[in-house]
């Protein structure tokens, strides 16, 4: 049971690591960030089960590090399209020589 | 171990999966999002499945309930629900190492488990799950939890900077 739990924890971050390397939209992307931080906690609530309760408490700092990041990331791409006009990373090379 | 448990348990893992697959396969935010809310409610049946219901509540509430409606409303707020100028998928050739780094991560993770965990059981959730996890947070790793709470602080001091300064075009 926690073997299968790990495994799909493995699938959820590969498809989460296959949406951040094929995707351009930072909205989109910002997501598969939280698909990513999703599933290292299932492998961290799978582990809890062998080793006790801190994986718990690992998960929940986890989730408030994911809220941080959320609000300020929405917030870098909320001024970014201000600045440009669309959240397109494609369209981001100001600083490409 | 019931076998309904047990039934349970695959069903909500396959379910992440396959909703994990049709977010990433989206080409619009809005329904991208919604399939998002799928996973993490699915990964929050696991939780129970796996003797964590306070976390699993927590989960539906947090990312399910508020991470995920900041993300819906910021698409709505910048007006994104266009699809077409959102395909926004890269070149075939990205696509294909994205492929092929992602089935290595996938594999690597298989490899280790070759060497098998110990298994547990399905074990029924015991009555009392939040004062466990209250006595390792507040004793154990009380620090990290007030920092947590300074990180918190600075994430909407920033946030509210970030996104209220005007831009001198």
């Amino acid at each position: 049971m926690i073997n299968d739990a790990i495994i799909i924890s493995a699938v959820l971050f590969a498809i989460g690591v296959v949406g951040v390397l094929t995707r351009r939209n930072a909205i989109i992307l910002f997501m598969c960030v939280e698909l990513m931080l999703n599933a290292v906690n299932l492998s961290f609530i799978a582990f809890s089960k062998l080793h006790g309760v801190t994986g718990q408490v690992f998960v929940i700092m986890v989730m408030t590090i994911a809220a941080a990041e959320a609000a300020l990331g929405l917030a870098i791409v909320i001024a970014v399209f201000r600045h440009v006009g669309s959240v397109d990373l494609a369209e981001l090379k100001l600083l490409r020589g | 171990m019931s076998s309904l448990v047990r039934f349970e348990f695959y069903f909500f893992g396959l379910l992440a999966i396959a909703s994990a697959l049709c977010f990433v396969t989206r080409k619009n935010p809005v329904p991208a999002a919604l399939w998002l809310v799928n996973v993490m409610f699915s990964l929050s049946g696991l939780y129970v499945m796996l003797d964590a219901p306070f976390v699993a509540v927590i989960q539906v509430l947090v990312y399910a309930g508020a991470i995920m409606v900041v993300f819906v409303f910021v698409v709505m707020l910048l007006n994104l629900g266009r699809a077409g100028e959102l395909a926004d998928v890269r070149s075939a050739a990205s696509r294909l190492g994205a492929g092929a780094i992602g089935i290595g991560l996938a594999a690597s993770v298989l490899v280790v488990l070759r060497d098998k965990l110990p298994d547990t059981e399905f074990a029924a959730a015991s009555d009392n799950v939040v004062t466990p996890i209250a006595s390792a947070l507040f004793t154990d790793y009380l620090v990290a939890f007030e920092v947590t709470s300074l990180v918190l602080l600075v994430a909407v001091v920033g946030a509210v900077v970030l996104a209220k300064r005007r831009v001198s075009a």
